[in-house]
């Protein structure tokens, strides 16, 4: 449920290394809450963003929610298939749900966010 | 008492599945020192009083003249079915349809007046409504604000001054820049009314594309019945296009309620304010309809929504729904060719001897100058069981309106002598030239 | 049922006299390119159609509704004759802004003048404005009042509104739309507002506080003369919410309780008919602090019993275009002058008879959020059917497979599968009963048949709907060219 190879913030995003970029998604505890996913706002490429700034923004019929940075960093790619099938980010949060890659970010503050085990001990504690 | 049915017994039977002695217990919480010792309200009156007493207040007000009065609020004729369906206590005492299976009725008809709004204005996407035209207007600046980002927001003279005052006072504690002009740079929006206020009928075409060159949004307030025969806020290329909807079978009654039209683009539709009514299917994939896009709305996003709107005004939207069935496609070009033509000909007869200071072609409104004080003229016409018009000057005062105001063109109204005159498809020849008579008769 | 556009059969309902004036021709370069596709039906279709589609509704004349935090009480049919009076209906607004007609509103100044008056004794306020257009306005109007009151006294830091979290969520959007940021102050373990957490963020910087009383938990705030004397100490204003006007009504005051503005709904504690949501009215109350910056004009009377205008000396300007929603201020008006002393008195404690009969009847299935009496509404909860699988939207389904209207399910925020139910005072015992007995009823099934429970409804025009395909396709306006031939 919970992939051992991404970190975590406290707002339910997950981000993690890829070909030397960063993937950033919300967890399989967001999606669960935010139920049926029909609308994803992406956000600009290029844009400079810093940790905890909001940068997209998901849509169910009961509840929106910001995605916020989880680091700072800069946008450099987003994943266009969720304008058509918002719906990835139910099916698979962690692979064709991804919400926007980064690049140049803040390594030292990727390495203090949560790990799994972090994770789901705050999940416990909600 | 009236309209509470609750017996002693009951009471008695109550207070014991409560468990306890006395109604009293129900508001302990409340501190004893705050408890209400006494108020001056007085007794009840029966219903044979009350309807007494209101009837013999409403005919201490006059409806009997012959109304050439507009300024954004028409006296047009409201067919009898709008009554007569609208006061279904189905409709007017249900509420939000917020289980959409036990209020098919009220969803249908807002998907139904969501379509006859678009198709009245060429527009992509409408809302459910808003209370009125003011806060319509406000509404969509703020919707131009959320999708531009920038503060500043230009004005072009002539819109409704009651309208503009409303806007300043709904964005006194936001840093916005309203300013007059039509120049679109650096601006959220461009604000244009046709007709404006003084019945000028403007195309602003050319507005619009600067507008959308500038990533600036175009703004348009129109007359719904206008629209019968005149270019579209959709054809001019408007962002967002809002009215009141009062002309669409609505009483005047004496401000209230109203019915605040707005209608956008359909990529807009995520900021927009208000509900909105989607088409979609049940269970077993029958057409139902519920309300859609809710989590931009206060109840779900709060201090994030686009807006503090809650309720709509659903009973008038249905009333306007109405109204544009009953007319229908024909109908509704009728009665703009009436109005027009009947304006035509009240134009040419007056200016035979006052002047008509619209430089434009106007709708069913304009403004002729009178060569004494136009309340004085009103006073005495006003005896004859007709009444002739608005004297601007008064009506921009109350508006804390520069005088002269301008329209876009320069004009020049709010001298004393000016009068806004209105008519619709209920006045007749007869009334028409009689209001000529009489104005003739008491300006010399 | 078919849409009224899928009728359209080339028929024409209305038209207008004949042969008056002769035909003058728009200018053509002004004209719109096609007519408006609006539907060409007869006048009998029309009437078919709507009343079709009103029989798809459950209003109040038709089913209990409880619908927590909405007041849906019966609306007195006298309320609407007497507005549809023509010297009502056909009055013309812009009379008001040209005192050469001023004789001829003097009747419905004279109504303004005595609604706001009424409304001021019934809450102890200094005065009333009628002007806002329904609740959420009011309360745009009262924050936008704090702010100048603000900006007149030059506390120019002040820029934070705390609410409650149990609030209704026009609340925080009302304070932020007006520019102010929003802080949340949470409940405590009673349902009422967090002394210790409000103590901890009043500082300098709060410009207000909006509260609801009885809040939306349906209990009365007992700390009331802290928070205002706490509120007062650092000159912010206390606004009261009158969504819940009608549990006190006649038993204490707004402005006794020490709130300095606030917003009345009469289409809630004065019964005018809610209209499937809206037109409401949410005329605006304040005290001595905020008499002179109301919106304007305002109605006033001199020694010869004649209605003038007048405008507050740093009034805020205009909320409405005119006064009001004064068709709606006619019906609240024969409402309070009928209802009377002693009526307004009985409403709120029937309504707050009524509201703890239902808790007690059915608390033992659907227990409490809150183990105390309740005021007008009592906040219950679905949780005990959670192992069930069975939530509060299944039962607010099953109700209206009863003839039930469903209470408010998921509010407040704060309480988990809530249900929110307020009967108000216009219900007789009978018919409480039998929605008890419903109630009970749904709580067995839920544990012997659930399946059956989230079938509901299926007596319905629809049964439930799907949500996330409206919210994906966005199918929000009728296209053209499927209308039928």
């Amino acid at each position: 449920m919970y992939p051992e190879d991404v970190r975590y913030t406290e707002n339910h995003e997950w981000i993690g290394e890829e070909d030397g970029l960063y993937v950033v998604g919300i967890s399989e505890y967001a999606q669960e809450q935010l139920g049926d996913v029909t609308y994803v706002e992406l956000p600009e490429i290029g844009r400079h963003v810093r940790q905890k700034e909001p940068v997209a923004q998901v849509e169910s019929v009961k509840a929106a929610e910001d995605i916020y940075a989880p680091v700072t960093g800069v946008i450099v790619e987003v994943n266009e298939a969720l304008e058509g099938e918002p719906e990835l980010i139910n099916l698979d949060p962690y692979g064709r749900g991804w919400c926007f890659k980064m690049d140049d970010i803040d390594t030292a503050q990727y390495r203090r966010l949560m790990n799994r085990e972090a994770y789901e001990k705050y999940l416990k504690s909600l | 008492m009236v309209w509470i049915p609750v017996t002693n017994t009951d009471e008695q039977e109550m207070l014991k599945v409560i468990g306890v002695s006395s109604i009293d217990s129900f508001f302990e919480d409340i501190p004893p020192s705050l408890r209400l010792k006494s108020w001056n309200i007085p007794e009840g009156l029966s219903e044979i009083e009350a309807y007494q007493r209101l009837d013999s207040l409403s005919k201490k007000n006059r409806v009997d003249g012959i109304s050439f009065v507009g300024g954004g609020f028409y006296d047009h004729y409201i067919p009898a079915v709008v009554d007569y369906l609208s006061q279904r206590g189905e409709f007017s005492t249900a509420y939000t349809p917020y289980q959409p299976e036990s209020a098919q009725g009220t969803l249908q008809a807002i998907y139904e007046y969501q379509t006859a709004l678009c198709r009245l204005t060429d527009m992509e996407v409408a809302n459910a409504s808003l209370y009125d035209g003011g806060t319509a207007l406000f509404e969509a600046v703020m919707l131009a604000v959320r999708v531009t980002g920038r503060r500043k927001v230009r004005i072009i003279p002539g819109i409704n001054p009651i309208y503009e005052q409303m806007l300043y006072t709904h964005t006194a504690n936001l840093d916005l820049e309203l300013e007059y002009g039509k120049n679109p740079e650096d601006c959220a929006c461009v604000i244009g009314a046709t007709p404006d206020f003084f019945g000028n009928i403007h195309d602003f075409t050319d507005i619009a594309r600067n507008c959308h060159e500038a990533k600036a949004l175009m703004i348009i307030h129109f007359y719904p019945i206008a629209l019968g025969l005149m270019k579209t806020p959709g054809e001019m290329g408007a962002d967002i296009a809002v009215g009141e909807g009062q002309c669409l079978g609505l009483p005047l009654g004496f401000g209230g309620p109203y019915l605040g039209l707005f209608t956008t683009r359909k990529e807009y539709i995520r900021k927009m304010p208000g509900r909105i009514c989607a088409m979609t299917v049940d269970k077993q994939g029958k057409r139902g309809f519920v309300l859609t896009l809710q989590a931009r709305e206060q109840h779900i996003r709060r201090e994030k929504a686009m807006s503090n709107v809650c309720s709509n005004q659903a009973l008038c939207a249905l009333r306007a729904l109405i109204y544009l069935c009953e007319v229908g496609k024909k109908g509704l070009i009728e009665i703009a060719q009436d109005c027009y033509s009947k304006t035509e000909y009240l134009k040419k007869k007056l200016t035979e001897f006052v002047s008509v200071i619209n430089s434009k072609p106007t709708f069913n409104e304009f403004v002729v100058r009178l060569p004494i004080p136009a309340e004085q003229v009103v006073q005495k016409i006003k005896q004859s069981g007709v009444f002739p018009g608005i004297p601007l000057k008064s009506l921009l005062e109350h508006c804390k309106q520069q005088i002269p105001s301008k329209d876009m063109d320069g004009n020049r109204y709010g001298d004393i002598g000016d009068l806004l005159i209105a008519v619709t498809e209920k006045r007749t020849q007869k009334e028409l030239d009689l209001l000529v008579e009489l104005i003739r008769a008491n300006i010399s | 049922m078919d849409l009224i556009y899928e009728k359209c059969n080339h028929r024409q309902a209305f038209s207008i006299p004949k042969g008056q004036i002769p035909e003058v021709s728009f200018p053509q370069e002004l004209k719109r390119q096609h007519p408006a596709e609006l539907p060409e039906v007869s006048e009998l279709d029309v009437v078919r159609h709507f009343t079709h589609l009103s029989q798809r509704n459950m209003g109040i004349d038709t089913n209990f509704y409880p619908l927590g935090s909405c007041t849906m009480k019966y609306n007195p049919k006298i309320a609407d004759v007497v507005s549809s009076f023509a010297g009502f209906t056909q009055l013309h607004p812009q009379f008001l802004y040209s005192e050469v007609y001023h004789d001829c509103i003097q009747g419905a100044l004279e109504l303004v003048y005595h609604l706001e008056q009424l409304l001021s004794e019934i809450s102890g306020m200094r005065a009333v404005s009628l002007q806002p257009m329904a609740g959420a306005h009011g309360e745009l109007t009262g924050v936008l009042m704090i702010s100048a009151y603000h900006k007149h006294h030059n506390n120019t830091h002040k820029k934070t509104i705390l609410i409650p979290d149990s609030a209704h969520g026009t609340n925080p959007a009302s304070a932020a739309i007006a520019g102010f940021q929003v802080q949340e102050v949470p409940s405590n373990s009673q349902g009422t507002l967090d002394l210790d957490c409000f103590r901890k963020s009043m500082n300098d910087e709060v410009a207000g506080i909006m509260l609801t009383c009885p809040n939306t938990h349906g209990l009365f705030e007992k700390d009331i003369q802290e928070i205002a004397e706490l509120a007062h100490k650092y000159d912010a204003l206390l606004y009261y919410d009158g969504a819940n006007l009608n549990a006190i009504i006649g038993q204490c005051r707004p402005g006794d309780l020490g709130f300095d503005v606030m917003h009345f709904n009469l289409h809630k504690t004065f019964a005018t008919p809610h209209g499937m949501g809206g037109p409401g009215s949410g005329p605006v109350g304040v005290n001595e602090r905020l008499l002179d910056f109301l919106p304007g004009p305002r109605v006033t009377k001199n020694d010869d019993h004649i209605f003038n205008l007048e405008y507050p000396k740093n009034t805020i300007g205009k909320s409405a275009p005119f006064l009001g929603h004064f068709l709606v201020a006619v019906r609240a008006y024969v409402y309070i002058l009928m209802q009377g002393s002693e009526g307004l008195k009985e409403v709120s404690r029937k309504a707050v008879l009524n509201a703890n009969y239902v808790l007690a009847k059915i608390r033992s299935a659907f227990p409490p959020a809150y183990d105390r009496l309740c005021m007008h509404e009592c906040v219950l909860t679905a949780m005990p059917y959670h192992d069930f699988d069975v939530r509060a939207l299944d039962f607010a389904k099953a109700l209206l497979d009863r003839g039930f209207h469903a209470p408010t399910v998921y509010f407040p925020l704060t309480v988990k599968e809530a249900l929110m139910i307020e009967p108000t005072e216009t219900e007789t015992k009978e018919t409480l009963d039998q929605f008890c007995n419903t109630m009970m009823e749904l709580a067995e099934q839920a544990k012997q048949n659930p399946d059956e429970l989230r079938k509901a409804p299926i007596t319905t025009p629809v049964q439930r709907l799907d949500e996330v395909k409206a919210a994906k396709e966005l199918n929000v306006v009728h296209p053209v060219n499927t209308s039928k031939p």
